[in-house]
């Protein structure tokens, strides 16, 4: 029986093509991906992202006790402040291993207005990140709770999103959340509803994610897509949203982010806060950024519209040096884009490389990444 | 359409022409169902091919599927202006969007498949 996100018989109403995504019921996409993704890049795009893990973590001794477990600081975090930060464990049948990817914020809950710590997992791995955070649990002073099933969340992105959510809200709180930094929240009333507004998300674009009570969000959505539609937004599914963090070279859990991950050689260096601190696996960590190793993640632009598939080898003339962990046509670039994992010796920007699509060598160039860079608006503060 | 045109379950469609040939492409409801079509790789023409051996691949955004013959025989032709211009499978899956002529070994061999009626009840049995 899969998971259905309250925007569930919305998605099925209105021509979602539901598939199985980490054991909900989502929608791939409503009629073309490459409509979905290119509304997202000159307008907007409305995604359904409740199926996204939500925890909250409450209690006089939340911020210290969760410190302790993340890569990155916590107990300094302002509220209204957002932070990617990795969750790792080492319990002992599985050795040190990254669990999840992660945003850890400060806020008051939308639903009672409790101080806490907000955490947005990946939907694939929830269930894995709350087994292990209850058995680091103390014995008193830390409330850990799963608000995933009783809240949803909803993203607006792309150039239009943040004049969409704006015309939703009084005046007052539109202001507030234009003038919202990268990577910071508040909280305001979006179409006659509380919410947590953060100007975060996974498509390389401006704009926000919500979250709200479950029971507001078909309302909370239907009044953003009616809003939107005059300006080219469009409801997208999760095709849309694998191929916009493609383009812009995020890493996603389970295909370039793994258990065994090297995060300095993904380029997750931000994500990890070594410095006077310990957290499970820290001591693994410091070996790993003080002795480099091993393949690094690097983009790889095709001039063919034939894709690259995750698992593909990548060579370099004879020798195979690495694996595709991403790949797909960019609809932006109309043609095929890829991450990689690669030995060092070949991750230089202007490489030559082959990818073997199906028997077939495809030329590709190792390119930089982002392959997609949007014109910065809002003001740059650091995550 | 032609009455004569059928199908095979894998959504391909083959045409027996007045010159002997037989015109292959993909179902309006594969065409629809795949979506965001981006890249086709066709066969070289003379190649041989026998029924249900696939002969080309066909890939979307999301997954590259392969193409396969309905009849054995020769490739003959290939559209070659297609791959450049996908968007035609959608506008006119069945003429203008045909991929393959073939001639075939056996032209009794399009009778072992699906007839326009048999093609349509088995996509009312597809989930939607």
């Amino acid at each position: 029986m899969l998971l259905q996100t309250p925007l569930c018989g919305w998605h099925e109403s209105h021509g979602g093509r539901m598939v199985d995504f980490a054991g909900w019921k989502m929608p791939v996409q409503y009629a073309s991906i490459v409509d979905e993704h290119l509304a997202t890049r000159r307008a907007a795009g409305l995604f359904d992202v409740s199926h996204m893990g939500r925890l909250a973590v409450h209690g006089p001794a939340a911020s210290a006790w969760l410190e302790s477990l993340l890569t990155r600081r916590v107990a300094g975090i302002e509220p209204g402040r957002v932070r990617y930060t990795l969750i790792t464990s080492d319990a002992a049948d599985t050795g040190v291993a990254v669990l999840d990817d992660a945003l850890v914020s400060r806020d008051v809950d939308a639903a009672d207005g409790t101080p806490r710590l907000a955490l947005v997992v990946n939907a694939s791995n929830r269930e894995k990140v709350v087994a292990w955070l209850r058995t680091q649990l103390p014995p008193t002073g830390v409330t850990l709770v799963d608000r995933t099933s009783d809240t949803a969340m909803i993203a607006v992105q792309g150039p239009v999103a943040i004049d969409i959510v704006c015309q939703l809200c009084d005046p007052l709180e539109a202001a507030q959340i234009r003038q919202l930094g990268n990577y910071r929240a508040t909280t305001a009333t979006v179409a006659g509803q509380p919410a947590a507004v953060s100007r975060t998300g996974y498509t390389g674009e401006d704009g926000v994610e919500l979250v709200v009570a479950a029971a507001a969000a078909v309302p909370v959505w239907e009044a953003i897509h009616a809003a939107g539609a005059p300006a080219g937004l469009l409801a997208c599914g999760l095709g849309a949203r694998d191929t916009l963090r493609l383009e812009a070279g995020m890493p996603l859990y389970g295909h370039e982010l793994r258990a065994d991950s090297d995060p300095f050689a993904i380029g997750l260096d931000l994500a990890v806060n070594l410095d006077g601190r310990s957290f499970p696996g820290s001591g693994r960590f410091v070996a790993l950024r003080d002795h480099p190793a091993g393949r690094v993640r690097v983009g790889l632009a095709f001039d063919s519209k034939r894709s690259a598939r995750e698992g593909h080898s990548v060579w370099r003339g004879d020798r195979e040096v690495g694996v595709v962990t991403s790949g797909s046509f960019s609809p932006t670039l109309q043609r095929s884009v890829a991450m990689a994992m690669v030995d060092r010796d070949v991750a230089a920007a202007g490489t030559a490389l082959d990818v073997l699509i199906r028997d077939t060598r495809q030329a590709a160039t190792v390119a930089p990444l982002p392959f997609y860079c949007r014109p910065t608006k809002t003001p740059a503060l650091q995550s | 359409m032609a009455a004569e045109m059928r199908f095979a379950k894998s959504h391909e469609w083959v045409r027996p022409e007045p010159s002997g040939l037989a015109t292959v492409g993909v179902s309006a409801y594969a065409v629809e169902a795949l979506t965001d079509l981006v890249f086709m790789q066709l066969p070289a023409v003379g190649r041989r091919v026998k029924a249900g051996e696939s002969f080309g691949e066909i890939e979307s955004v999301k997954a590259v599927s392969d193409l396969y013959s309905p009849v054995s025989g020769e490739i003959v032709e290939v559209n070659a202006a297609l791959p450049n211009a996908l968007e035609t499978l959608g506008k006119d899956p069945y003429n203008a969007g045909w991929i393959i002529r073939i001639r075939p070994d056996d032209p009794k061999e399009l009778d072992t498949l699906l007839d326009q009626s048999a093609y349509d009840a088995l996509l009312k049995s597809q989930p939607h």
